[in-house]
């Protein structure tokens, strides 16, 4: 096979790859859009908070060490212990159950009846708290991550395809992980909301909230449920994220790829969700392949919107989205 | 007692649909233009107008234009960064070639440049609503600021990427440059103000804002009733975006003097300016003055308190700073979805009828 | 199918002279996939007169309206206007024809206040560009003013003064119903369409709405176009009424004609089926 269309091949694999990070974002607005509603612009941020905390915990960082310094005068850093890495996610995950909690209580109750835009400015508002608040809680330096799980270029992939095609592929390890733990994510979720008592009340809420208000399903426990497990969600979401390039501000950036992912699939449609990562993460990758060093490079800061744009020119409604049929 | 409509009667109908009709509030709007033109050129100094006044009305005129798109005609734009970014190119590349034009000139021919860019990205918001559009409009900001960034002659091929604003001058001050008096700048774009608000509530008061409003709050009704939704719509990102652009290039030739696109005109600007806008009110030409002051005054504030008197470190200053903007966000859309502006507007409705309760 | 009328139009039984046809709907059928929402309907509109379409619920009648008004583009059949055969046409292209309607859902716009409601029924006849209407003077200004009479004498004829300058959303149903008829009649419309206008209103308010319609058709001379649910007011009103069952026209003519047709009373009392 030609040396160029190998190549290609290995953009494009290392394009899917990119494309189920963007997945595992993307899970979460959906599962948030489908039961509340709510067009949850912060999920990347809870993304970066997450991981922030999850650092913040393995390496016993004292929390808003920063505040307490500069009003006590002290010089707190750390508790000076370790904590396993097993332990810290559990810790992690439950902080995002409180934080859901919370968001439900503080924001989201008193915000039930008002137009789905203005819950979408109030999401942006609340990404901007959080981020403020992880920084004041953990500091804003790039932190490391490692939770164990495997890095580098597979060795294994590398001696396979070379044997193949005599060309060996670069795959990220973490890559593989990634879509192990994605395809893992996608199940579990389907399975629990088919099969749970909570996911059929999930989904009931989904389709009707007066309706489901009327059989005795109590709206607010699914709320917090809801944005429990998109926390959750967020919390894989970093560690994936944030063990590939480490925890900064820029991770909340990058899952603003989420949305254009999900304009291709349809905000509702959790296959949708996937596709459509897979979609902008092989296309961004091939097009700055291809087209990207003719314009100067750096294409992917803009390639998934404006693809994302030009797509819903021709089917508002994306991928996997109903056909919207007006009435008066 | 004084404050208030009986007795003021109206016998015409231009009387009537005046921006203040209310005698009390008219002779407000002539006493601050009458400070803002006479008063404070005099006493200002390079720290106020830097820290405070050049920003904020630089930051009223961005918020008006958005303000247009996003409160009167109900279309959610988060790339007001990225058409910041094509008024500042845009006058940056009218200046050096054509040093001679007087600069306001230049400003204005860089809105009308950035409204043909926001024409532009407008176009899918016949095919797609809320935020998806919202989302859409995220493609207008990193493709503008990558545009900038990435193609040299945006720059003039200068080796730092940056560009920076040629001196000029205008009826014998200098208005941009490292030599520009305080009151100078402070003046020009005051000037610009005026007339942006102006134009604005003219709009807004009249058929065009009806357009803007019916579509915003029933699209399908509006459209039946004879409303050309492309026309509204894409007249709506024309008119904000000609302000906006005039906007980002008052904020680079004036204010900053010289700016890297990534810094200046990143989707945080964006973000920025929407905030004005929920903040002051969505729908009031009042509201966006009131946001851009309040949001230009509270990092003023923060850090004169937190750093100044507290001796806190000043990036502490600055994520508190992103906590409280997000909370008066979150706070402000749960108490009084209408912003500042309705604050202000049920103030008044008490003093109307102080002192009696109702 | 004949028509029961003469085309070149006729005199009610209160000694009205009608018009000719205005608007004429020959063999409308219009589907939504596998659903038929009406079949092969044909019926006309004279000028000056109240038509009614009545029918049970689910029969088709807020479709036809829809149809009317261009919101809906039927699947089979044409549509002709002053006689002349409507193409596909945008909705606010069927209004500058002078086509105006109300909602059955009411369809204000809730953060402007009642006058500007009700001016933008003018918005299709301002001619005034861009430019001028920013800096209001001239020409934009004096239209505004122009409009504006105009408008208040609605606003006299509805007797709604005093909310003149309350935001929409703030008003009771009735009210509302009441500002939706006002931005209708703004429109100077050569036919005026109504969904079911008294829906949800007491006796009343019935009885206001009533008057309007009657007034408005006699003072102006504005043909109507109306769907009620209420029989009794449905046939105190109109000129001529059209029944609908199950996306089908079951009777066509004066209420009295449609009181006696056989196929209408077995519609709304139900039939025994063997």
């Amino acid at each position: 096979m030609p040396e160029q269309l190998l190549y290609a091949m290995e953009v494009t694999l290392n394009g899917l790859m990119a494309g189920v990070m963007y997945s595992l974002v993307a899970l979460g607005f959906v599962l948030i859009f489908k039961a509340s509603g709510v067009f949850n612009y912060a999920q990347g941020v809870l993304a970066l908070f997450a991981a922030l905390t999850l650092v913040g915990l393995q390496n016993g960082q004292v929390p808003f060490a920063h505040v307490i310094n500069a009003i006590f005068d002290t010089n707190l850093h750390t508790f000076g212990w370790k904590l396993p890495a097993l332990l810290a996610i559990l810790l992690a995950a439950a902080v995002m159950v409180l934080l859901a909690i919370i968001i439900e209580r503080l924001v989201l109750k008193h915000l039930v009846s008002q137009a789905p835009i203005i819950l979408f400015m109030a999401t942006i508002g609340l990404a901007y708290f959080l981020e403020g608040l992880g920084d004041v809680m953990w500091g804003a330096d790039i932190k490391k991550l490692d939770v164990g799980l495997p890095q580098g270029i597979s060795d294994t992939i590398e001696s396979l395809t070379d044997r193949w095609f005599g060309y060996g592929f670069f795959i990220d390890n973490l890559d593989i992980v990634a879509t192990l733990v994605a395809v893992v994510l996608v199940a579990s979720l389907t399975l629990f909301s088919q099969y749970s008592k909570q996911g059929r009340a999930l989904r009931a809420v989904a389709d009707d909230h007066q309706a489901a208000l009327s059989v005795g399903i109590s709206l607010r426990f699914i709320w917090v449920l809801v944005w429990s497990i998109a926390g959750f969600v967020a919390l894989v979401a970093g560690i994936m994220w944030g063990t590939k390039s480490g925890v900064q501000f820029s991770l909340s950036l990058i899952a603003l790829k989420a949305l254009p992912v999900l304009m291709l699939g349809g905000f509702t449609s959790i296959p949708g969700a996937i596709v459509g990562g897979l979609i902008i993460g092989v296309g961004e990758k091939l097009f700055e392949f291809s087209i990207g060093p003719m314009v100067g490079g750096a294409t992917e800061n803009w390639f998934a919107y404006v693809l994302a744009l030009l797509f819903l020119v021709f089917r508002p409604q994306g991928l996997f989205g109903e056909k919207i049929i007006e009435r008066v | 007692m004084l404050y208030r409509e009986a007795g003021d009667f109206k016998t015409t109908y231009s009387e009537d649909s005046q921006t203040f009709p209310i005698f009390f509030d008219r002779m407000g709007y002539y006493v601050t233009l009458l400070l803002a033109f006479g008063l404070v050129p005099l006493f200002i100094n390079d720290y106020w107008a830097n820290a405070v006044f050049v920003p904020f009305l630089i930051y009223a005129i961005a918020a008006i234009g958005l303000n247009i798109l996003v409160g009167f005609a109900g279309q959610v734009s988060l790339g007001t960064g990225g058409f910041m970014a094509v008024g500042a190119y845009s006058v940056y590349k009218l200046m050096t070639s054509f040093p001679d034009v007087p600069v306001l000139i230049h400003v204005l021919i860089a809105g009308a440049i950035t409204a043909f860019v926001g024409v532009l990205f407008g176009l899918p918001s016949l095919r797609i609503k809320g935020f998806y559009l919202a989302v859409a409009t995220l493609a207008a900001q990193f493709f503008l600021v990558w545009l900038f960034n990435k193609v040299p002659w945006f720059y003039n091929y200068s080796a730092s990427g940056q560009i920076t604003v040629p001196q000029s001058k205008m009826l014998g001050f200098y208005v941009t440059g490292a030599q520009t008096s305080a009151s100078a700048k402070y003046l020009f774009c005051l000037v610009v103000l005026v007339f942006v608000a102006v134009v604005a509530r003219n709009l807004t008061r009249g058929t065009m804002g009806r357009k803007w409003m019916a579509i915003r709050d029933m699209d399908i009704a509006a459209e039946i009733i004879g409303v050309n939704p492309l026309n509204a719509k894409l007249t709506a990102f024309a008119v904000s975006s000609f302000f906006i652009g005039i906007a980002g290039a008052l904020f680079f030739a004036v204010y900053l003097g010289a700016a890297e696109v990534t810094e200046a005109f990143s989707i945080q600007k964006s973000f920025l300016i929407l905030f004005m806008v929920i903040i002051g009110g969505l729908g009031s030409i009042f509201g966006s003055f009131a946001g851009a002051a309040f949001l230009v005054l509270l990092p003023v504030f923060l850090k004169n308190v937190l750093v100044g008197q507290l001796g806190w470190p000043t990036d502490l200053a600055a994520h508190l700073e992103l906590m409280i903007v997000g909370a008066l966000i979150v706070g402000f859309l749960i108490a009084e979805p209408h912003g500042m502006a309705q604050l202000w507007r049920l103030a008044k409705e008490k003093l109307r009828l102080w002192p009696f309760p109702h | 199918m004949p028509v029961s009328h003469a085309e070149e139009g006729y005199v009610t039984a209160d000694g009205r002279q009608i018009g000719g046809t205005l608007m004429e709907l020959r063999n409308i059928t219009l589907r939504f996939g596998g659903v038929v929402a009406i079949k092969d309907i044909s019926f006309d509109i004279h000028d000056g007169e109240i038509r009614a379409i009545i029918g049970p619920n689910g029969a088709g009648k807020s479709s036809m309206l829809n149809v009317i008004s261009g919101f809906y583009i039927p699947t089979e059949g044409d549509v002709y206007f002053k006689k002349v055969k409507r193409g596909p046409m945008k909705p606010y292209e069927v209004a500058r024809l002078g086509i105006a309607r109300t909602f059955q859902n009411i369809a204000l716009f809730d953060g402007m206040s009642v006058l500007d409601n009700i001016m933008t029924g003018r918005l299709t006849m301002i001619k005034s560009g861009l430019l001028s209407q920013a800096i209001w003077y001239g020409a934009a200004a004096r239209e505004e003013y122009q409009h504006r009479e105009k408008v208040e004498r609605i606003i006299d004829f509805l007797e709604i003064q005093n909310i003149r300058k309350t935001p929409v959303g703030r008003l009771p149903y009735g009210l509302k119903k009441r500002v939706e008829l006002a931005r209708a009649l703004a429109a100077e419309p050569k036919l005026l369409l109504l969904d079911e206008p008294m829906a949800g209103m007491n006796v009343e308010e019935k009885e206001d709405m009533s008057r309007f319609i009657l007034d408005l058709n006699d003072e102006f001379g504005t043909t109507i176009c109306l769907i009620e649910h209420d029989m009794g007011v449905v046939m105190d009103l109109s000129d001529r009424v059209v029944v609908m069952d199950y996306g089908r026209k079951i009777g066509d003519g004066t209420p009295d004609e449609v009181r006696n047709n056989q196929d209408v009373i077995d519609a709304y009392l139900g039939v025994a089926h063997d």
